[in-house]
């Protein structure tokens, strides 16, 4: 497989997985709101920094009124990590790699992509917003379903799960990061807004149910932080997909620089007491599991993806 | 009530469909029949489902200088347009004629020039030829084809006669449309396959990649095949990508391969360089390789014409093999058929007046509002003036291009390009077209396209099918019905 189509097929996998990411995002942020009363709420701020584009939002936005943040979310043209340039930063991968991925799967990322666009008033007004990023979310599964289903499980598949992956678990510390640090304190009378917004946390990375059957009846914040880091069978955990990772990229030669990171940070986790974590220590400690998976993604280009011809010849 | 054939007007033309006191000609008579019994909301229909497969098939071309938007969607005709089996068998037998003779041409110029050596083909023209190769002299390709994927385009003038107009030896694009016209065509009109005996088209992506193996340097059972393309803004981008894909093999960039010091061409893949034996490249000769030509060409591989003189990659079409596709060289087709193969021409070419002969040129000026005036090497229908619909001072400007250097200019009669309907508004409209057959050449054997590209100018009365200058196509239908 060529080093370019490689390094395409990953990106694209990543941006699909983003814009599933920030549609659920957007999505459950949506019914949390809902259940809060006006004065404790902390608003849409919070996802901005979720997504990382507190600079983006405040060059062209003065306030964090539902409407402004929505339209950014879904359709901001400076976002970087909107839902509508996530989806055609996909769809321009795709483009350069539609010799390689199912034709099913381009169809499905270039109607997504025309949903998307098309149907835009439909995500911006209320009664729209949740079929329409229900819609998102269910053709992205489609995209990735389509693809497990009929390509090769060979090095193309391997980079672009790998590309999901690393996008997912980058999400789920980004949720935890954020949204603890900005849960409002159940020092006064209002405990139940502390447990609804941990399920609000469980619920942005679909884990809700999985963790009902997995930690029991309380929702709490040590069970909740450690399922969402630790879990060795919940998809979405940290720890789940760097095992994920480690047994894709395993596959293939010359691996061993990203597996000796993959072990590495695995390594780290298992021994973390993260259940006693408090705000400030936790904060700091995401901060260094996303640097891990920073590095992993180095690692990953420097040994596949595309190099210049000098580059070649100094090897 | 669906088309009132009675009603459509063919306006003095030739129509493809249908013929005097419009009735619909013999092999066209159940199309005519099908369309007439569809309502207008059917027809409506139809078009939407065509318009909604082609959008999310992603079937799209690239029109330069849009700025922003990179591809538009295909214009697609949902009237397809038919051609008797009887009256294709005879065209197909003159398009392989013609391809082995320009085969045979273009190899002689790069040897003993013994055409030239005989007084057929004048010495002059070679010596100004911008698409002679210098770089190509002496050098044999495999079975010694140059022109392994030609596309050449056909018309038919006032009275139904089937010319070629010209012949695109370099890169020519198309054939993915065709292929794609064909499966939109079977989404929407499904029933019309059941009623028609339709032949199909979908080999064509099969015998390229044995064309294209064939030409392996190596004899392996599975050669590296892979297609060059300039990337995702070229305008045929979507071509290079459908090819690829049908054919199973790499879609690579220049940027993406290497020649190594054994002069052998390599891919850069996840587990290191692998070698490539044959490269259908997809960009022009002047950016295929900065050494050898243009040297700030970005696009190419440095060192791929040293790769390719030392017999250790084969490129299709080989470079070079554009000399025999200018507009001037055409003009020489019906000869050069003769000389090398001792045949008389099954298909003719358009009368050609050449400026480079000093009569010819000073008839071409003085006539200039009745010809089609064409420069010998641009394609895309770009530089052409259609003299009838030319104003004074676009006449006056070709005129000094081609005083200014005659041997670049050719012009035609402007010939009256047949019809076929074509919806318009809900109505049926006659539109012009041309086709384009793609004739594929390996060592022991030459095929051609079922059919082929028809391509349709989609404005009324305009004469232009070219979809950079706002043509569209429609599927071509090779039909074996019954001649009543």
């Amino acid at each position: 497989m060529l080093s370019r189509v490689a390094e395409t097929l990953y990106w694209m996998a990543r941006y699909v997985e983003r814009a599933e990411n920030i549609a659920r995002l957007v999505n459950i942020n949506n019914m949390l709101l809902m259940d809060l009363p006006k004065g404790v709420s902390t608003g849409w701020e919070p996802l901005v920094d979720i997504i990382g584009v507190r600079k983006e939002y405040e060059e062209t936005h003065s306030d964090f009124s539902e409407a402004n943040c929505l339209r950014f979310f879904i359709l901001g043209e400076n976002n970087p990590s909107s839902i509508l340039n996530s989806i055609s930063y996909a769809r321009e991968n795709a483009r350069t790699v539609r010799d390689v991925i199912p034709r099913g799967v381009w169809e499905g990322i270039n109607s997504l992509y025309h949903y998307i666009k098309d149907n835009q008033n439909k995500g911006l007004s209320k009664r729209g917003r949740f079929e329409y990023l229900k819609k998102i979310i269910e053709s992205t599964l489609l995209i990735f379903g389509a693809l497990d289903a009929t390509i090769n499980h060979d090095q193309a598949y391997i980079f672009i799960r790998f590309g999901s992956i690393i996008e997912r678990a980058d999400m789920t510390t980004r949720i935890l990061d954020v949204r603890s640090a900005n849960l409002i304190t159940s020092d006064t009378t209002e405990r139940p807004f502390e447990n609804i917004q941990w399920i609000s946390v469980l619920r942005s990375i679909s884990a809700y149910q999985m963790y009902r059957q997995q930690m029991g009846l309380r929702v709490q914040r040590a069970d909740v932080l450690e399922f969402m880091l630790l879990s060795p069978v919940f998809p979405r955990s940290f720890l789940f997909c760097l095992q994920e990772l480690k047994s894709l990229i395993q596959q293939i030669d010359n691996a061993d620089s990203i597996i000796k990171l993959l072990d590495e940070s695995a390594d780290e986790i298992k021994n973390k007491d993260v259940r006693s974590l408090r705000n400030g220590a936790l904060h700091d400690y995401i901060d260094e599991l996303q640097i891990d998976l920073a590095q992993v993604h180095t690692a990953l280009a420097e040994v596949y993806f595309l190099k210049t011809a000098e580059e070649i010849n100094a090897e | 009530m669906g088309i009132d054939w009675r009603a459509y007007q063919t306006n003095g033309f030739f129509d493809e469909l249908i013929g005097d006191n419009a009735k619909p000609r013999a092999h066209g008579a159940e199309l005519a029949k099908f369309f007439s019994d569809l309502s207008k909301e059917d027809l409506n229909q139809a078009r939407a489902a065509s318009d909604f497969a082609i959008k999310e098939m992603g079937i799209t071309f690239t029109v330069y200088g849009e700025g922003k938007t990179i591809d538009r969607a295909w214009p697609f005709d949902v009237v397809p347009r038919i051609i008797q089996k009887s009256e294709w068998q005879s065209i197909e037998y003159g398009l392989k004629q013609r391809v082995k003779a320009l085969n045979l041409f273009i190899d002689d110029l790069y040897h003993d020039q013994k055409i030239i050596k005989d007084g057929i083909f004048p010495k002059d023209l070679l010596t100004n030829s911008v698409n002679f190769r210098k770089q190509c002299v002496g050098i044999s390709p495999p079975s010694q084809t140059w022109a392994h994927i030609c596309g050449s385009d056909l018309v038919r003038d006032g009275q139904g006669k089937m010319y070629v107009l010209e012949d695109n030896l370099r890169v020519p694009s198309g054939v993915s449309y065709m292929l794609e016209n064909r499966s939109v065509m079977k989404r929407v009109f499904p029933e019309l396959f059941e009623r028609m005996s339709v032949l199909p088209v979908t080999d064509y992506t099969s015998d390229l990649f044995d064309m294209l193996a064939s030409m392996s340097p190596r004899p392996l059972d599975k050669p590296e095949v892979v297609v060059l393309t300039p990337g995702v803004f070229n305008s045929a981008y979507f071509e290079h990508c459908y090819l690829a894909r049908e054919m199973g093999c790499e879609l690579v960039e220049g940027r993406d391969l290497v020649v190594e010091k054994d002069d052998c061409v390599y891919m850069k893949t996840v587990s290191g360089l692998r070698r490539v034996d044959v490269i259908y490249r997809r960009i022009d000769d002047m950016f295929i390789d900065p050494e050898a030509f243009n040297p700030d060409s970005t696009l190419g591989v440095a060192g791929l014409m040293r790769a390719w003189s030392k017999g250790n990659v084969a490129l299709v079409n080989a470079p070079g093999a554009g000399v025999a596709d200018d507009k001037v060289v055409y003009a020489y087709v019906p000869e050069i058929i003769k000389y090398y193969l001792g045949e008389e021409p099954k298909i003719d070419n358009v009368p050609t007046y050449k400026c480079l002969d000093p009569k010819e040129c000073d008839y071409v000026i003085k006539n200039i509002d009745q010809l089609v005036v064409k420069p010998a090497n641009e394609s895309g229908g770009y530089g052409l003036l259609i003299g009838p619909k030319s104003t004074k001072a676009e006449q006056e400007k070709t005129i000094a291009q081609i005083k200014a250097d005659p041997r670049n200019w050719v012009a035609q009669p402007t010939l009256a390009l047949s019809t076929v309907p074509t919806l318009a508004e809900g109505e049926m409209e006659g539109r012009h077209v041309d086709l384009r057959p793609f004739v594929l050449s390996s060592a022991n054997d030459v095929k051609v396209t079922t059919g082929g590209l028809t391509r349709v100018a989609m404005v009324k009365g305009s004469l232009v099918v070219n979809s950079s200058q706002g043509g569209g196509s429609k599927d071509t239908w090779i039909v074996d019905e019954e001649d009543h």
